[in-house]
C-alpha cells in the first residue's frame, strides 16, 4: 500500500527525513496537518489554503505552471505534489537539482482519499501516525456508507460550480461534485457531460433539480436565495421551490482530504434533514 | 495609407548626423543587453548571485549541486531562451511594419499568432487522443510543436491566398490574415468549449506567455530556426528601404519585390513560430520595439533591424526579470509584464509622434 503515488524523482531514502517539504494540493496539505507535520513544510501552492494557518506558508503559484527557480528558493527536500503537477521541465530540474518530486494521485474519490494519507505518510516516515489516521478515516466512511445505504430515493442534486452573468456553469459526470454528492447518498442531476460544462436554461428545467448545492467562497461566486428565484431555470426548480439550497466551503466540499467523510456527512445531513426509516 | 506619411518622410536616404546617431544608439544597445544578461543570470528567487558564483569560482572552490541547477539549468537557457525570442519578436515587427507599410503591423500579422494559437489549444485539448506512436515522438513537446507547426501553415494560407500571378498582395494579406484570424479563433472557441477545467487553466496561462519552462532540450530545437530568421533579416534592410516609397518606387529602384517579400514572410513565420512555440504569446515586444527605436534613429532599417533585435533582447530579459521576482517564489507570467509595460509606452509613443502620424 505504500507504493501508490507516481513516482517521477528518485525516491530519497526513507530512513532520511526531509525537514524542509514543500507541498502542492489543497487535499495533500489537509494531510500534512492531519499528520502532525506541519513544522516541516515550508511552501504551498495556491489551492492549499486550510487550514487557514497554511496562508502564512510562501506560495509558488499554480500547480501546473510552477517555477523551478521559486521551487528551489525555499531549499526543499521533499515535494509532495499531486498528480500533474508540472510543467514537465520544472519536475526534470527538480531531478536535476536531487530534490524528490514525489506526484500524488488526485483521484477523487474515498478510496483515493486514502491512498494518499498512506502516499503522504510514507514519504514523511510517519507511517504509524498514517495508519492511524487510516483507520479513523476507514470507520468514518463505513458509518457514512451505512447512513447514505438507507437513503430509498436519492435526491437528485445539481452543483453549480458557477454562475457568473446567469450563465450557470454545473457539474456532470466523473467530477469531484458529483463523488461527493453519490458519497453524501445523492445522485447527481447531470450525468450527459463529464466535467463542468455551461448549461442551457431548458437543460436545467429538464434536469429538475431537488437540492441545488454550491460553493460558499465568501460572497461573490455563490447565488443569494433571491437571485436563485430570479433565475428564468434555476428559479423553475423544485429546489428553488422548496428552498433547498446549500451552500459549502469549497475546499471542505472539493478538497477530498482528510475531511471529506466529515463533509460527506455533513452534506448528507444537509440533503436529507428528516432521518429516513429503512422503507 | 496614414502611415506613409511618416515612413515615407524619413527616407532611405539617411544623412551622416543620423547614422552616427544610430551607432552610437547600437553601442548603447549592446551595453544594454550585456548588462541585462548579467542582470538575468544574476537575479532569481533562489538567490544565487553573480559575485558569491564568482567568490568561489575565483577561490577555487565548487559550485554546490543546487548553485549548479540555477544557474546552468534554470538561468541559462532561460537567459539564452529570452534574448532570442526577445530579437525575433521585434526584428519581425519591425520587417512587418516594413513589408505592410503599417504602424500597426506586428508578428501576429502573418497568421502566425492565431495559427500558433490554434496549434497550441489542439494539443493541449486534443493531444490524448493522438495515436501511442506520436505521442511517444513528440512527448513533452508536443504542444509547442503543435504552435509551431500550426503557425506555419497558417501563414503559408495567407502567403497562398494573398499571392496571385506570382505577385503577392499585402493588403490582401491583412485582409486575409483577420479572415483567418476570425476563423482560427472559432475553431479555438470550439476547443475551449470541450476543454474540461485543467485545459482551460493550461490555456489560459500557455496564452500569457512565459520563459518559466525554458530548457536546454526545447532551446536546441527553437534556437537554429530563430538564429537563422534574425540573420536572414539584416538581407532585407535595403529592400525595405525601398519599399517605404511604394512597391513601384522599388521596383525602379532594382529591388526584386516579389522575392523580398517572401523572404520577409519566411523570415517572420519562423521567428515569430520558434518564438511562440518556446514562449507561448507574448505580446507588445514586436510593436513597441521598433516603434521606440524609429523614435531614436530614424527608420532606416539597416540601423533598426539590428537595433531592434538588441533592444528586443534586452527588454525581454528585464520583463522576465520582473516576472520572476515580483511575487517570488511563484511566477507572474511574462505576457502580462510585457503588456503592463508596453501599453503605456506605446500610448506615448502616439502622444508625442501624433503630429507626424496624422495628416
Amino acid at each position: 500500500m505504500l507504493r501508490l503515488g507516481i513516482f517521477l524523482a528518485v525516491l530519497a531514502t526513507p530512513l532520511a527525513a526531509q525537514e524542509r517539504v514543500i507541498v502542492l494540493g489543497g487535499g495533500l496539505a489537509e494531510i500534512v496537518y492531519a499528520l502532525g507535520q506541519e513544522h516541516r513544510l515550508v511552501g504551498r501552492d495556491t489551492t492549499a489554503s486550510f487550514p487557514p494557518e497554511i496562508m502564512a506558508l510562501p506560495d509558488v503559484g499554480y500547480v501546473r505552471a510552477l517555477s523551478p527557480e521559486g521551487l528551489l528558493a525555499l531549499d526543499p527536500d521533499l515535494i509532495l505534489a499531486s498528480e500533474g503537477s508540472g510543467p514537465v521541465e520544472t519536475v526534470q530540474i527538480m531531478q536535476a537539482a536531487s530534490v524528490p518530486f514525489v506526484q500524488i494521485t488526485e483521484d477523487p474519490s474515498a478510496a483515493a482519499v486514502l491512498e494518499r494519507v498512506t502516499a503522504v505518510a510514507g514519504h514523511l516516515g510517519t507511517e504509524a501516525a498514517g495508519a492511524a489516521l487510516v483507520a479513523q478515516l476507514e470507520a468514518e466512511f463505513a458509518a457514512l456508507a451505512e447512513v447514505t445505504q438507507a437513503v430509498t430515493t436519492p435526491k437528485r442534486v445539481m452543483f453549480i460550480l458557477s454562475a457568473s452573468g446567469g450563465r450557470i456553469n454545473a457539474a456532470g459526470r466523473d467530477s469531484g461534485a458529483e463523488a461527493m454528492i453519490r458519497l453524501a447518498g445523492g445522485v447527481n442531476a447531470f450525468d450527459d457531460f463529464s466535467g463542468y460544462r455551461l448549461l442551457s436554461d431548458e437543460a436545467i428545467t429538464a434536469a429538475a433539480p431537488d437540492v441545488l448545492l454550491m460553493m460558499d467562497r465568501g460572497g461573490d461566486h455563490a447565488l443569494s436565495d433571491a437571485e436563485i428565484l430570479a433565475h428564468p431555470a434555476l428559479g423553475l426548480t423544485p429546489a428553488a421551490e422548496q428552498g433547498a439550497v446549500i451552500r459549502m466551503n469549497g475546499i471542505y466540499l472539493l478538497g477530498f482530504g482528510p475531511r471529506t467523510a466529515q463533509a460527506a456527512q455533513e452534506l448528507h445531513g444537509a440533503l436529507y434533514p428528516q432521518p429516513h426509516k429503512g422503507g | 495609407m496614414v502611415a506613409l506619411t511618416w515612413t515615407r518622410g524619413a527616407d532611405s536616404t539617411a544623412s551622416g548626423d543620423r547614422s552616427a546617431r544610430a551607432r552610437v544608439t547600437l553601442l548603447a544597445l549592446v551595453a544594454f543587453v550585456v548588462l541585462a544578461s548579467l542582470a538575468s543570470l544574476g537575479t532569481g528567487a533562489a538567490g544565487v548571485s553573480l559575485p558569491q558564483v564568482l567568490g568561489k569560482w575565483l577561490a577555487g572552490e565548487g559550485l554546490t549541486l543546487r548553485e549548479h541547477v540555477v544557474l546552468f539549468d534554470i538561468r541559462l537557457p532561460r537567459l539564452l531562451t529570452g534574448m532570442l525570442v526577445g530579437a525575433s519578436l521585434a526584428v519581425s515587427g519591425a520587417v512587418m511594419q516594413g513589408l505592410f507599410r503599417n504602424p500597426l503591423a506586428d508578428p501576429g500579422i502573418v497568421g502566425v499568432g492565431a495559427g500558433a494559437g490554434l496549434g497550441a489549444v489542439l494539443a493541449i485539448v486534443l493531444g490524448a487522443f493522438l495515436p501511442p506512436a506520436i505521442l511517444a515522438v513528440a512527448g513533452m513537446h508536443l504542444v509547442p510543436l503543435a504552435a509551431f507547426v500550426g503557425g506555419w501553415v497558417t501563414t503559408l494560407i495567407l502567403y497562398r491566398v494573398s499571392t496571385r500571378a506570382g505577385r503577392t498582395s499585402v493588403a490582401t494579406m491583412l485582409l486575409a490574415g483577420i479572415a483567418l484570424g476570425a476563423l482560427s479563433g472559432a475553431l479555438t472557441g470550439i476547443l475551449v468549449y470541450i476543454a474540461d477545467d485543467q485545459q482551460l487553466r493550461d490555456l489560459t496561462f500557455w496564452g500569457l506567455g512565459s520563459l518559466a519552462g525554458a530548457s536546454w532540450a526545447k532551446l536546441a530545437a527553437a534556437a537554429p530556426i530563430m538564429v537563422l530568421a534574425l540573420v536572414a533579416a539584416p538581407l532585407l534592410a535595403r529592400a525595405l528601404n525601398g519599399l517605404a516609397l511604394g512597391e513601384g518606387a522599388a521596383a525602379h529602384l532594382g529591388i526584386a519585390v516579389q522575392r523580398m517579400k517572401s523572404l520577409a514572410i519566411l523570415t517572420v513565420a519562423g521567428a515569430t513560430g520558434a518564438a511562440v512555440a518556446v514562449s507561448g504569446g507574448i505580446g507588445f515586444i514586436g510593436i513597441v520595439v521598433p516603434h521606440l527605436l524609429r523614435l531614436v534613429m530614424g527608420p532606416d532599417h539597416r540601423f533598426l533591424l539590428p537595433a531592434a533585435a538588441l533592444l528586443g533582447a534586452g527588454l525581454l530579459l528585464l520583463a522576465d526579470i520582473i516576472a520572476r521576482l515580483i511575487i517570488a517564489p511563484a511566477e507572474l507570467p511574462i505576457g502580462i509584464v510585457t503588456a503592463v509595460l508596453g501599453g503605456p509606452v506605446f500610448l506615448w509613443i502616439l502622444l508625442r509622434r501624433r503630429g507626424i502620424v496624422d495628416m
